[in-house]
């Protein structure tokens, strides 16, 4: 039991890492001088909300197994599929959460606007400085949603995970694939458990960030 | 090394079109008047780098721009307050005045300007409690402390109350006088210019009417109500221009 939690919450943690890494340039990208072309860059990045998880995961199954020409390009390391791995549940959940970590990072950068970065070049910043010191922090309240979002939507996530990840015990089994399973196999007890930490972590999880919202808020008066 | 600051701009942006060419006294306060929508906004980014229309600009003998070079906005030595101010919201107001200080190394006259414009008992509080005019001081406190060889003001006052006016007002008369690098100072207020100006410059559909006598710049600024031109006719008589007879 401990072991599908641990797993569970690797896999969030991992994914909530790297997606905000690469959702970052992407939502700077989106948000600056928009122009109309970047909206289908806007669109594809927002397409996992709309998709049926059986959809997206099949495709990822299709793209992640040893025929794919993506998974050719990694033969020569040795890897042949990522498909019913912990990498692959990896590269899926992030797909499938790319919405919740552009859009959140996304409108912040616009609220922010173009003013402060001006200041900040008056002040000799270069680009790259003011980016760090002025846009990141600037922009911190869409990070904390668009953490808080991919952790959940992530531990949450079913239908993708299912498909790509096949429940191998230790390895790509989950917390809510195993409440599937035990429901099937009738053991409600268990389930209950299991069940009922998710929403309690859940509860605890927002709870943080409304309170990490409220102290950012106050905290230069 | 010719001292001053001669610039020429040419340039539509979006609808607008910019054909100004101008000249800064290399000491004082240049005031900038003229209609809204005359291309005074526009012609002080052009000169801080924040807007690129074809065209030269030199600094003190240095081209920050002609046709070959266009120095970006953080590698001009030059001071801007913006309309809003634009602080920094994540940084108190020591932050704020550190963020320009440290990277022009400008820290040494932290003390002189905190002095200047009455800022210490600001230092600690964060940017979203402090008034109108108390927002303005951090941001000229901000702008002088990067060391500029030019400080730029977009209409600092314009939208401070009256009574807010009245206490920045003795703050930017006492940093008019120590001030030793040339300031273009944006207004509409005949009277803010009369206080504060050394010389004057009229802007009117994305041109600069060179400076000159009294009465020439009072035709240009026909549109003005009688008491705003009596204000500029004044500031022009401290700047040393003559009324023709």
């Amino acid at each position: 039991m401990s072991q599908v939690v641990w797993t569970t919450l690797r896999l969030a943690g991992l994914t909530t890492v790297l997606l905000l890494a690469l959702a970052t340039p992407i939502a700077w990208w989106l948000a600056r001088r928009p122009a109309w072309w970047k909206e289908i860059v806007g669109a594809v990045t927002t397409l996992p909300i709309i998709l049926p998880p059986s959809v997206l995961g099949f495709y990822l199954l299709i793209a992640l197994a040893p025929q794919s020409p993506l998974m050719g390009l990694l033969h020569p390391f040795g890897i042949r599929t990522l498909a019913f791995t912990f990498e692959g549940l990896v590269i899926g959940s992030m797909v499938y959460s790319l919405p919740f970590a552009v859009q959140p990072i996304r409108n912040a950068f616009e609220a922010m606007g173009a003013r402060p970065l001006e200041a900040a070049a008056t002040l000799r910043a270069t680009p790259l400085d003011a980016f760090f010191t002025v846009a990141l922090p600037q922009a911190r309240r869409g990070f904390l949603t668009a953490a808080i979002l991919v952790f959940a939507h992530t531990v949450g996530e079913f239908g993708v995970v299912l498909m790509i990840g096949g429940a191998i015990p230790g390895r790509t089994e989950v917390i809510s694939v195993k409440i599937y399973q035990l429901v099937e196999a009738l053991q409600y007890g268990e389930a209950h458990r299991l069940a009922a930490a998710v929403v309690a972590f859940s509860f605890a999880a927002l709870l943080a960030m409304l309170l990490i919202d409220r102290g950012w808020e106050r905290g230069l008066k | 090394m010719s001292a001053g600051i001669e610039g020429r701009f040419a340039g539509a942006l979006g609808g607008f079109r910019l054909q100004a060419e101008f000249r800064l006294e290399p000491e004082g306060v240049t005031a900038l008047s003229g209609p809204s929508g005359a291309g005074k906004t526009t012609l002080l980014r052009c000169i801080a780098g924040l807007v690129r229309l074809p065209g030269r600009l030199t600094v003190d003998g240095e081209a920050w721009q002609n046709e070959r070079r266009f120095l970006p906005t953080h590698k001009r030595p030059v001071g801007v307050v913006f309309q809003e101010a634009a602080l920094l919201s994540h940084l108190s107001v020591r932050g704020n005045l550190l963020y320009g200080a440290r990277r022009a190394r400008g820290e040494a006259g932290f003390d002189d300007v905190v002095e200047l414009l009455g800022l210490a008992p600001l230092l600690a509080r964060g940017t979203a409690t402090l008034s109108g005019g108390e927002r303005q001081r951090v941001a000229l406190g901000r702008a002088l402390l990067t060391r500029p060889k030019l400080v730029l003001l977009d209409e600092p006052l314009s939208s401070l109350d009256a009574a807010a006016k009245a206490e920045i007002l003795p703050y930017l008369e006492r940093l008019h006088r120590s001030l030793k690098v040339p300031a273009l100072y944006i207004s509409h207020d005949a009277g803010e210019i009369a206080r504060l100006a050394d010389h004057l410059l009229v802007m009117r559909d994305g041109r600069v009417t060179p400076g000159g006598p009294v009465r020439r710049i009072a035709d240009e600024l026909a549109g003005l109500s009688p008491a705003e031109r009596d204000g500029l006719a004044l500031a022009a008589l401290r700047a040393g221009l003559t009324p023709q007879p």
